[in-house]
């Protein structure tokens, strides 16, 4: 067992904690605005395959970076004109929007890569593993002191907990919405770019593998505030570096390995776990998921 | 100060707001009265920015200007107070005071400064609020003058209060009162709706009467009267003042004995209570809100877990302490909840559906020894509490939703009354309900009363539950703190026991 727990595993940790702070940040500016982001995922995916097309195009991956913030922020668009424009179910548009992403960067890539699927190796001088680490380190305590210590931040927290009252006080309601939705689009995008150009080397089909969910889990499991949603982010982290680890050290008794789906599924059940316990204590904005109506 | 000419507002097919005129002068206090659905609230949300007007002008300062969010509202020095409070329950007070208008610059919010300011506008109106407090943790009494002060520290000149004082008690709506004098000698302008005549009279100097979507009259306080102002609202002569002959009481119907009801957390919002109640008379409970009314009618209803409860409910001599509701609604307990919407119909339900609800399984509208619901039976005992309690539509088809509030509770009440009750439990019978449907309900009630049924009735308008009762208990944090006359008590009296206990 010893020879799981080492520096490697630190260092494991923090990179495979990095998309999910970044994507669930992303989810709290848009959750604290009242707008359920599930489709995280989807800006996530759109983020990883846009980084890494275009980094493989232009051979800079800060280029792929701001492009793959921009097709997060498209992707977010779309959520956000469904859900505040026309004041769609949250639930419904963001699990169509993942459903989507899933499809259009294999259509994409078979139109420009000619593979279904997968974008080209890139070369590794043009990889970026540290600067989304950086990013996500810093934006910690920059989201916080957006959320609590500017006017922005007290707005957008007004908005998602009572909107009407917002409005009786003169803050544009929909536009601060759009706003969080906007940035979770952002940062989701950079999530998505750092695992195509970070981590790895080239998109593959539904790469993220649910790391949007995990990260919406750990929202709401850190209550929707920055801190210890990045808590729980490390501790999903974690669970996460520890199962790679396992594969192969541990046994079962009777000698033989225990097979590598059963090590995958630790982190996904954790999830369950952790939400099953805990999501009764953590209490969610109140507009959460109601989309405002002026005129009743 | 501020003048609307011609407002006309339309929601789908319902005319809010027709032509409407109103002119409020500088450093007065001016009512604007009219029963529910009168459009008093909407012409004012149209002045505040809230709603548009499809038609008509506002004048501010004598000068025309478009108001088409409360941003420019505020910025024209015009503050609203909703009805219900516009507050983000989890933020301080601070906080909220200063939303849409924060001290400091962009990246930097500046509560300090602001704490200093509402410390100021405190000192100022007298109100006392702490700048520091979560809102969730305050008294309603104090959430409303956060309220205030949100309009005050956006240098509101004109406040445009909605209903202010339907949440408060007696002693607080004086407090409130004077802030509002105050307010008025600092040269501020206030207008209040109000659907309370006697209000009216005390604190505005004019007045303006809605009825219909329409301004029906606008008369300086001194020179009307409630009468008058109650024939202008309703659009005919009403009987402000409940007749009733001395009450002919018989044997005991219910009887508590030392009534203990303890919440699942521990709490006991009904704390060793003891009273009868008689065939043929009225007995009201008063007391603010919150203070165990609530539980208390729920523990005689049978919708309070019987392992809750201690002491004993008798009705004639049955002990039903243990009973379920439906035991007890065969025994003849009736039961007009105060949330109609939460305990008394199924919205989505049409009204032949909701007129049976409790009797669903008995005779006479099942059919085949209670496999079948019998529509015929079900359709002209609809008809008969239709017709009988005044609800309008008189559609027996159309679901509960559709009708104003006065209408669904004429209609709980006709169900309720169509089981021929030895005991009703009512609670707020007349709460959002206009003045012309709170005289048919006070008068079926007392008529209910003289056909030898004992009423318990709760409410929080000290008004009705004086007028309505022949006898009066006082309810302060879950025990029965006084019982007066309500024929000679004061309402200061009440008030204060209402308010401290003894």
């Amino acid at each position: 067992m010893t020879e799981i727990f080492t520096i490697s595993l630190i260092w494991s940790t923090i990179r495979l904690s990095t998309p999910l702070i970044l994507a669930a940040l992303g989810g709290m500016f848009s959750e604290r605005s009242g707008v359920i982001n599930i489709a995280l995922e989807g800006m996530m995916l759109a983020g990883a395959f846009t980084a890494a097309a275009v980094t493989y195009a232009v051979g800079s991956p800060f280029v792929g970076l701001v492009a793959g913030m921009g097709a997060g922020i498209v992707i977010a668009a779309i959520h956000a004109i469904a859900c505040i424009r026309y004041r769609a179910d949250q639930v419904v548009t963001g699990t169509a929007i993942n459903i989507l992403m899933i499809g259009v960067p294999g259509f994409l890539s078979g139109a420009f890569f000619l593979s279904s699927g997968s974008t080209p190796q890139i070369p590794k001088e043009h990889l970026i593993p540290w600067t989304p680490i950086w990013i996500a380190v810093l934006l910690v305590p920059l989201s916080w002191y957006v959320l609590y210590k500017t006017p922005f931040g007290l707005r957008l927290r007004s908005v998602g907990e009572n909107p009407e009252a917002a409005d009786a006080a003169g803050v544009p309601v929909a536009r601060m919405r759009y706003a969080g939705v906007l940035l979770s689009g952002l940062l989701a995008g950079i999530g998505g770019a750092y695992l195509s150009i970070g981590q790895s080397s080239l998109f593959t089909r539904n790469m993220t593998s649910g790391r949007g969910f995990i990260a919406l889990a750990a929202l709401i499991f850190g209550k929707w505030r920055p801190v210890q949603t990045m808590l729980a982010c490390l501790l999903f982290g974690l669970t996460e570096a520890v199962t790679i680890q396992m594969q192969g050290v541990v046994k079962l008794p009777s000698g033989e390995d225990i097979p590598v789906q059963f090590i995958h599924m630790v982190p996904y059940v954790l999830t369950i776990i952790v939400l099953a316990g805990f999501i009764g204590s953590s209490r969610p904005p109140k507009a959460l998921g109601i989309p405002y109506q002026k005129e009743r | 100060m501020i003048e609307l000419r011609q407002i006309t507002k339309r929601f789908g097919a319902v005319l809010a707001n027709d032509k409407v005129n109103v002119v409020v002068k500088p450093g007065t206090i001016h009512a604007i009265v009219g029963e529910n659905g009168a459009g008093k609230s909407t012409a004012m949300r149209i002045a505040y920015g809230f709603y548009k007007a499809e038609d008509g002008e506002i004048l501010v300062d004598g000068q025309v200007h478009s108001i088409e969010t409360p941003h420019d509202a505020i910025a024209l020095g015009i503050g609203m107070v909703h009805q219900h409070f516009m507050l983000v329950d989890t933020m301080t007070v601070a906080e909220n005071i200063v939303l849409g208008a924060e001290p400091g610059s962009v990246v930097a919010l500046d509560l300090g400064k602001a704490s200093v300011e509402i410390r100021r506008l405190s000192e100022e109106f007298k109100l006392a609020v702490n700048p520091d407090a979560v809102i969730e943790n305050l008294s309603v009494g104090q959430q409303q003058r956060v309220e205030l002060m949100k309009a005050l520290y956006r240098h509101a000149r004109l406040l445009i209060l909605d209903e202010p004082t339907a949440v408060l008690t007696p002693q607080e709506v004086e407090e409130f009162f004077s802030i509002l004098r105050r307010m008025r000698e600092q040269g501020k302008t206030v207008v209040i709706i109000t659907h309370k005549l006697a209000e009216v009279l005390a604190i505005s100097d004019e007045v303006t009467v809605m009825r219909d979507g329409r301004v029906v009259g606008s008369l300086q306080t001194k020179a009307t009267n409630a009468a008058e102002l109650a024939r202008l609202m309703v659009g005919r002569e009403v009987l402000l003042r409940v007749e009733k002959t001395p009450a002919k009481t018989g044997s005991t119907e219910l009887s508590v004995r030392n009534l203990t009801v303890t919440a699942r957390g521990g709490a006991k919002p009904v704390k060793d209570v003891s009273f009868e109640v008689r065939k043929g008379e009225i007995l009201g409970i008063a007391g603010v809100e919150g203070n165990g009314q609530t539980e208390l009618i729920e523990a005689l209803a049978g919708l309070i877990s019987p392992s809750q409860l201690s002491g004993e409910i008798r009705i004639e001599d049955r002990d039903i302490t243990r009973e379920g509701a439906r035991l007890r609604r065969e025994l003849g307990i009736a039961h007009i909840p105060e949330d109609r919407h939460r305990r008394g119909l199924l919205l989505e339900f049409d009204l032949a559906e909701n007129s049976i609800l409790g009797v669903h399984y008995r005779t006479p509208v099942v059919a085949y020894g209670g496999a079948f619901l019998d529509y015929g039976a079900i359709r002209s005992r609809t008809k008969e509490i239709i017709e009988g309690f005044d609800v309008r539509p008189a559609n027996p088809d159309l679901p509960a939703r559709v009708l104003s509030g006065g209408n669904q509770q004429k209609l709980i009440i006709g169900r309720e009354f169509k089981v021929n009750p030895k005991l009703l439990l009512v609670s707020q019978p007349t709460r959002g309900v206009d003045i012309g449907a709170i005289e048919f309900i006070h008068r079926k009630l007392v008529g209910l009363r003289d056909s030898g049924c004992a009423v318990l009735l709760v409410s929080a308008e000290l008004e009705e539950v004086t007028s309505l009762s022949d006898r009066l208990l006082i309810i302060h944090e879950g025990r029965i703190v006084g019982e007066v006359d309500p024929k000679v008590a004061t309402i200061e009296e009440i008030g204060l026991l209402m308010t401290r206990g003894h």
